[in-house]
């Protein structure tokens, strides 16, 4: 770990007492010039260090949109949200940044790794972003690589891998700087359902390591061995228990 | 940080290798249409000044003759005789003359070792090599004031008399050959130099002492003809009339009576030659900004084509954690790269081009030569051009949210 990540922690802890993420009424509306659309209706939401949350809902209901938001790449139209105690809405653009670069890990349906660079490089580019030194980020890179089961796969380029080989470099490149949480919007969306269970699979260790986790997921079978359900209905979240309790 | 810099920079031109050789296409295509397009004018402007300059620099020859109109109670068909005194006397009078010399030619024997050559002797002062462009092969030297001043006996030879007397391989520098019996020093060679008018004989057939000299030696008092060059070739006519005015009111001629005082007006042909070579020089500036402008809208097109790819990438770095100011530092960064590389290949292609360019055609051309300055300028013009179509797309996207520049 980097010094200055670690001086970064060390000013901002992530408050024992305090959640990790902390939503209170978020909303979000797209204006698309002609219509309005409310994709989030007033959102509550409190994620704890461990959890691991699987968030669930028909297309089209807002769940995308509140991981945006949870992940700090996009912003609310109302509401507060606080992350690792930190207010988002008073943070300049490098202040935001600088959360996604060290508090979040996110996991995309469409695996958004660069397509031309190895996937060593492409799990570096957090750590490059971070100030991370060569030598730390050389260490951490392989290290993530063999976690996620792809030490003999380093120089490949994304293009040379299978999908769920592309989602793991993904995943290894989401946890490169040791975010708070991961989150993961339908990662197994593109992938058929041997490799959809193998990444479910490496989610599911993640959680046993102690990371927490948000996943955006329609497959009922792995939403029951999260810890808790949230469930959303047009912008709304309509039901929010723990894993064991759902029909 | 430089090293993280560079690494960074180069995967993303490993990223983006289709955009980036693309990039550098348009540059080294832009520099090398315009670096050749000037080096092949320059060349050619160059060839043009050297044939039309080899029988001097913007120059007129007068030559006195007959009267043709009786003036003030004199009969016509005298002849007019003009002495150096006469030009000493009129040149202050003259506005706008440059350069004056007078000349004294005959035919002379010249002897050395012993075997005896023709040779076409002419007795001029120092600033006949300025105007006649003549110019001494290093290591010798034209006539000076002070050969004029003592009466010396110092010759400068035409490049095939030294050639036809000394041979190729020896300096006449320093020898001595005898012109009707009297020793002269040879102190100088013409440079070879390409003349395609003469009025004489051509300048490498001739051989140049002291006017003083000559008349020295020969008791000549009345000059052949004389060299006058104005300030400016569009001066000529002004100077001419101004100088015929002084001499017809020195020596009694009418003014109007042009085969008294006849005049050779070779910046004729320079008046041309300059229009001439303003609308080349005009021809090549349109063309070539003209390049530049197709140049410059390849490259900032390639620039856009790329923008919703950037953007994309620009999204995905954002989500990592990248910060806008290291984005943008990166992209001006990479852009100057990119642009010295299309520099470079640019102008070593150019350089290229005109190194293998046959000789043969140089005659015609001239040599193509290949302006450093012009390839950086247009080098240097392409690359901001393709780094503004650039860098404002890509400063749009840094301020985009991430998941917005994503989606693109
Ligand atoms: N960029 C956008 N512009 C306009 N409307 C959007 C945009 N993104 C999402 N929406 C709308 O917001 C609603 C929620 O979308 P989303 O969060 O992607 O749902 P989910 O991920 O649950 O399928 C949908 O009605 C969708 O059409
Ligand atoms: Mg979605």
């Amino acid at each position: 770990m980097s010094s200055r990540q670690e001086m970064t922690r060390e000013t901002t802890p992530p408050a024992s007492g305090r959640p990790i993420i902390e939503m209170v009424g978020i909303r979000k509306v797209y204006d698309t010039g002609k219509v309005q659309v409310e994709a989030l209706k007033g959102v509550d939401l409190r994620i704890e260090k461990g959890e691991f949350v699987a968030i669930v809902g028909p297309s089209g209901s807002g769940k995308s949109t509140l991981m945006n938001l949870v992940g700090c790449l996009d912003t609310p139209s109302g509401g507060d949200y606080f992350i690792g105690g930190e207010k988002v809405a008073g943070l300049s653009r490098d202040q935001l940044a600088d959360v996604r670069n060290r508090r979040v890990g996110f996991v995309f349906q469409a695996f958004n790794l660069l397509p031309q660079i190895s996937a060593f490089e492409n799990v570096e580019m957090p750590l490059v972003f971070g100030g991370v030194p060569p030598k730390v980020r050389r260490a951490k890179v392989a290290e993530l690589l063999e976690r996620v089961g792809l030490g003999d796969r380093m120089d490949h380029k994304p293009t040379e891998l299978s999908g769920g080989q592309m989602q793991r470099v993904a995943i290894a490149r989401a946890l490169a700087m040791d975010p708070d949480i991961v989150l993961a919007d339908e990662p197994t969306g593109n992938l058929d359902t041997t490799s959809g269970t193998d990444i479910m699979g490496v989610f599911l260790d993640l959680w046993k390591q102690g990371s927490t986790l948000v996943v955006i997921t329609h497959d009922m079978a792995l939403a029951r061995r999260a810890s808790r359900i949230v469930e959303i209905r047009d912008g709304r979240i309509v039901s929010d228990r723990p894993a064991e309790q759902a029909a | 940080m430089l090293r993280d810099a560079l690494l960074q920079l180069h995967r993303d031109l490993k990223s983006q290798k289709l955009r980036t050789l693309l990039t550098v296409f348009g540059l080294v295509w832009g520099t090398v249409a315009v670096t050749l397009l000037l080096a092949f004018g320059a060349g050619l402007k160059k060839n043009l000044i050297k044939q039309t300059a080899g029988l001097g620099d913007r120059i007129c020859i007068s030559w006195p003759g007959l009267t043709s109109i009786p003036y003030q109670g004199l009969g016509k068909g005298r002849r007019v005789r003009i002495t150096d005194e006469d030009l000493e006397t009129v040149r202050p009078r003259v506005d706008g003359l440059k350069r004056m010399s007078s000349e004294y030619t005959d035919g002379w024997k010249m002897v050395y070792n012993l075997k005896t050559y023709p040779v076409d002797v002419s007795g001029v002062s120092p600033e006949f090599a300025e105007m006649r462009n003549l110019i001494p092969v290093p290591g010798g030297r034209f006539l000076n004031p002070l050969d004029v001043s003592h009466q010396r006996r110092v010759v400068f030879l035409g490049n095939k008399v030294a050639e036809d007397i000394f041979g190729k391989g020896t300096d006449p520098v320093g020898k001595t050959v005898l012109f009707n019996g009297s020793p002269f020093l040879v102190i100088g060679v013409l440079t070879a130099k390409q003349q395609d008018s003469s009025y004489n004989s051509r300048d490498s057939d001739l051989a140049w002492i002291p006017g003083t000299t000559f008349r020295a030696l020969t008791g000549r008092k009345y000059l052949s003809n004389f060299v006058f060059q104005p300030a400016s070739a569009l001066e000529s006519k002004a100077v001419t009339e101004s100088l015929r005015a002084a001499l017809s009111r020195r020596l009694k001629f009418d003014p109007a009576d042009k085969e008294a005082f006849s005049v050779w007006d070779t910046t004729e042909q320079f008046q041309f030659f300059e229009v001439f070579m303003l609308a080349f020089s005009l021809f090549l500036g349109i063309v070539g900004s003209l390049t530049l402008v197709v140049g410059g809208i390849g490259v900032s097109n390639i620039m856009n084509v790329i923008v919703d790819e950037r953007t994309k990438e620009i999204g995905v770095k954002m989500a990592l954690g990248a910060k806008s100011g290291a984005i943008l530092r990166q992209f001006v960064v990479e852009t100057m790269i990119v642009t010295a590389i299309g520099g470079a290949v640019g102008f070593a292609i150019s350089l290229g081009i005109c190194a293998v360019f046959p000789s043969s055609l140089q005659e015609f051309v001239g040599k193509p030569e290949v302006s450093p300055a012009v390839a950086l300028i247009t080098t240097g013009i392409l690359g901001v051009i393709g780094f503004l179509a650039g860098f404002f797309p890509a400063r749009s996207a840094s301020r985009l949210d991430p998941v917005v520049a994503m989606k693109m």
